[in-house]
């Protein structure tokens, strides 16, 4: 029955938010497109972080290979750059092959700036890239955004002009990530493999004793990880339309604020990343003219929910009103494990 | 005869980034805490001497004097209001608090200080230079490279020669049962981190010496920091000092060869060094 | 009659478990205390929770008048007890000596035991100084353990099963340092699940089980039936 409501409020959600290109004005539409992206980030590094314990700092990797590979697709072989998105998924996640092959050598907390070395060299060596503009990037040309796939028909249903129709198509293939990879994650942490991650990441040891392999599963994660952060990548840059490698592999705004949103919302939780990603969004709308005092607040926030709330909002609320209306399974809370006893002093 | 030059010129260049990755790799030897704000906390530690040296009006040298028993108690400060709260068996909280801690430096430093390049005044010694056999080396390089080995033997000293380094290392064992004698991990942990941001400083030091820096270099030196500690292979300080040796010459050698290359060709040497010795150069016998 | 340690209704918790359900206990000065019973009874938990290592949920611990039942662990050992862990727990990456030095680590001024009269309990000690504290035998190491505990010169010591896992001809060895040990003016109290060594070794014999002091007495006292029966939570036909 609460399964029931909850379908029902989602799929309410998602139709008005399906409408809001066709009566919203433009601004709303890319705001909203930017706060879908952010969303389909954090979802996807909640799944690395909170749910496989893969603490990634280097998730702009992914962003930036995405893009780049776009670019490359829709510039160099002139392809519609909707199927040179996909191609720029499917290349992130080849390239996360290596690259976990590299960085799960790297124990616990190292892995996090393993990842984050890895983003940079990504950044350093398609800044190399001279037909790609080098290290001051290039723009996607002005017919390839229009001719793109469903550009034409929204622009004559609607009746708008090509660069609204652009932000339309973009926001509902956001809308649709966004969504998509919601349930997925939902059916995900439900399933045998996702119960075996929280098994892992809640008991190591107990879960290997089962015969949970936790390193294939969080391989795994990894990957398909990689895959739908390089399309998110992909269609970010679509609609930005000019790329450099310092944006497309930029730290601050493809994983501090993914970080933020997800700490902020309630890590580990599956509608931590959407509380999260509403918070940011409304900070950012009070916030934004300060630019510099904005990510303060935000560090200082990420840094507070940690040592106060360390499961942030969500977890709050659970707590507050004592039932998980989106319960996984047996998603057990991470408690503070303090070993040490020992008075201030 | 410029190769040679090279490879010179990179080593020194090593003494920096081992003086980097010394602090980090001290409190990850002790409490396991990795300092995602590390490299911001040297960037700290350049504006800090700046500050002293501008407003005192003395030497960059006798400014970072000063300024190392401040950055010494900040550490301390910082462990015990801070970090010392989210250390335990879960390694997510204290990764997440040091990397908004490096939002908030970097943010901090760029709304006190703007986003303009700033470089220490070290005096005529800047351009000074030596003739050693068939090279020239300059000074501050020499002095960079110098106090990298000097600060290695103090600490090595002080881990393996006195009272505190036998609490680091029994803490760094077994927190639980150092606390049955008498130690408090806690104050063992803040002493470490005091003593990671005075070396910190004294990194802060030659970098600002050497080049320019603003508020947005720090997770770069990070990442220097990180790849010669891991290259040096965990616990082993001469190792960082070798790994930053690597870095170093790497980046030299890619230099050479075109100035875009500096930071992707240490970079690389890192994936190189670790894809052929996982553990890297010289790990330690246990762990 | 007052006990230098008297313990009076102790609880704690082991993890998210009761352990202890009110513990009474005395130590007298000079006293040794021997604690028996099965495993899972409680006895490293009460040890634990006497050290401050594990967190005491009521009750009172009291040296000397003095309660320390909310004290954590180093202040617990500045007050004057040392604990033998279970396990032994030496430093790997620590010397024998520097081991032993460490025990000392938070005594202030000059009192009996030195790293000098440790080597004397334990000469074997004295050769092997400057290995790794790992590398010795598992009675060497039991050794270490206890000269490390002595070298914080303890009003109570106390040792966690220091029998187990060793050969009897090596607990006897280790059992002979205890009169030195208790002329130097520490009381003692032993956990150990062998209960022939403990009668041995004690003046008086407490047996737990299941968090609680089920029998108490001198060792001449107490009938190898009742002991069985305490231990074992069966009645003795």
């Amino acid at each position: 029955m609460k399964a029931v409501l909850t379908l029902g409020v989602g799929l309410a959600v998602v139709l008005a938010l399906a409408l809001v290109p066709v009566i919203g004005p433009r601004i709303l539409v890319q705001d909203l497109f930017k706060v879908l992206c952010l969303l389909v980030l954090a979802l996807n590094w909640n799944l690395l972080a909170g749910f496989a314990g893969l603490v990634s700092v280097g998730q702009q990797a992914f962003v930036g290979i995405g893009a780049y590979v776009m670019f490359a697709t829709t510039i160099l072989w002139g392809w519609d750059p909707l199927a040179g998105m996909l191609i720029g998924g499917m290349l992130a996640m080849a390239l996360s092959i290596p690259i976990a092959f590299f960085a799960f050598r790297l124990n616990g907390a190292y892995f996090a700036i393993g990842t984050w070395a890895v983003a940079d060299i990504a950044r350093l060596s398609f800044g190399q890239w001279r037909a790609l503009g080098g290290g001051t990037g290039t723009a996607l040309p002005r017919d390839a955004t229009r001719e793109m796939f469903g550009v034409g028909l929204v622009r004559d249903l609607l009746g708008v002009s090509p660069a609204a129709a652009i932000d339309a198509v973009t926001y509902w293939l956001a809308l649709g990530l966004a969504t998509v990879m919601l349930v997925a994650c939902w059916l995900f942490l439900r399933s045998r493999m996702g119960l075996g991650l929280q098994a892992v990441r809640d008991n190591p040891v107990a879960a290997q004793s089962v015969g949970v392999d936790p390193t294939r599963l969080k391989a795994l994660v990894f990957l398909l990880t990689a895959f739908v952060t390089g399309l998110c990548g992909a269609l970010l840059f679509i609609q930005i339309g000019r790329i450099t490698p310092d944006a497309a592999f930029s730290v601050i705004d493809w994983t501090a604020f993914v970080i933020f949103i997800v700490v902020i919302g309630g890590i580990g939780t599956l509608p931590g990343p959407i509380v999260g990603v509403l918070v940011f969004y409304g900070l950012q709308r009070l916030l934004s003219d300060y630019g510099t005092v904005y990510l303060i607040a935000l560090g200082l926030i990420g840094i507070a929910i940690m040592l106060f709330a360390r499961r942030g909002l969500w977890g709050g609320l659970i707590h507050c009103i004592g039932f998980d209306p989106f319960p996984l399974g047996h998603a057990a809370p991470r408690l503070a494990r303090q070993s040490i006893k020992e008075d201030a002093a | 005869m410029m190769l040679l030059d090279t490879l010179v010129q990179g080593v020194m260049l090593g003494g920096l980034y081992a003086l980097f990755a010394a602090g980090l790799s001290l409190v990850f030897g002790i409490m396991r805490l990795v300092n995602l704000a590390h490299g911001d906390l040297i960037v700290v530690g350049a504006y800090l001497i700046l500050g002293i040296g501008t407003s005192i009006g003395i030497n960059a040298f006798l400014a970072a004097a000063i300024a190392l028993p401040i950055m010494f108690a900040f550490g301390w400060l910082l462990q015990t209001a801070l970090l010392n709260r989210v250390l335990g068996d879960d390694i997510l909280p204290p990764l997440l608090v040091t990397f908004g801690l490096s939002v908030v430096i970097q943010n901090v430093l760029l709304q006190t200080y703007s986003a303009d390049s700033r470089k220490l005044p070290v005096g005529p010694i800047e351009s000074a230079s030596l003739p050693l056999g068939p090279v020239t080396v300059g000074v501050m390089p020499l002095i960079t490279f110098g106090s990298a080995i000097v600060v290695i033997l103090a600490l090595n000293w002080l881990f393996y020669h006195t009272a505190l380094g036998r609490a680091f290392r029994a803490t760094s064992d077994d927190p639980v049962t150092a606390q049955l004698m008498g130690i408090r991990p806690r104050r063992v942990f803040a002493i470490a981190t005091g003593i990671a941001l005075v070396v910190a400083t004294i990194a802060a030091l030659y970098l600002g010496a050497r080049a320019n820096f603003d508020p947005s270099i720090g997770p770069a030196r990070l990442l220097y920091a990180f790849e010669a500690v891991i290259i040096g292979g965990l616990g082993s300080l001469w190792g960082t000092l070798a790994g930053g040796m690597v870095i170093g010459v790497a980046q030299a050698v890619g230099a050479s060869v075109n100035p875009e290359w500096q930071i992707l060709a240490g970079h690389i040497a890192f994936v190189a060094v670790l894809l052929v010795r996982p553990r890297g150069l010289f790990p330690r016998a246990n762990d | 009659m007052t006990g230098l340690l008297e313990i009076q209704g102790l609880t704690a918790h082991y993890g998210d478990f009761k352990a202890l359900f009110g513990v009474d206990l005395i130590l007298e000065e000079g006293q040794t205390l021997a604690i028996i019973g099965a495993n899972g009874a409680g006895k490293t938990t009460l040890m634990r929770a006497i050290t401050g290592i594990a967190r005491v949920s009521g009750g009172s611990i009291r040296l000397k008048g003095r309660d320390l039942a909310q004290l954590s662990a180093p202040d617990i050992l500045t007050a004057g007890i040392a604990m033998v862990p279970e396990g032994r727990r030496l430093f790997p990456s620590l010397t024998v000596e520097e081991n032993l030095q460490i025990g000392a680590h938070a005594r202030t001024g000059n009192r009996f035991w030195t790293l000098d009269r440790i080597f004397t309990l334990f000469p074997i000690l004295r050769e092997r100084r400057s290995q790794p504290g790992t590398a010795l035998s598992g009675g060497q190491q039991q050794m270490v353990a206890i000269g490390r505990a002595l070298m914080s010169n303890p009003t109570v010591l106390l040792c966690d099963e220091l029998s187990l896992g060793l050969a009897p001809v090596v607990i006897r060895e280790i059992y002979a340092a205890f009169p030195t040990i208790r002329d130097s003016g520490a009381a003692i109290i032993v956990v150990e699940q062998d209960i022939s060594q403990a009668l041995k070794v004690a003046d008086h014999v407490h047996c737990m089980m299941e968090g609680r002091i089920t029998l108490s007495g001198r060792p001449q006292e107490l009938s190898r039936g009742a002991i069985h029966d305490a231990y074992f939570g069966v009645k003795h036909a």
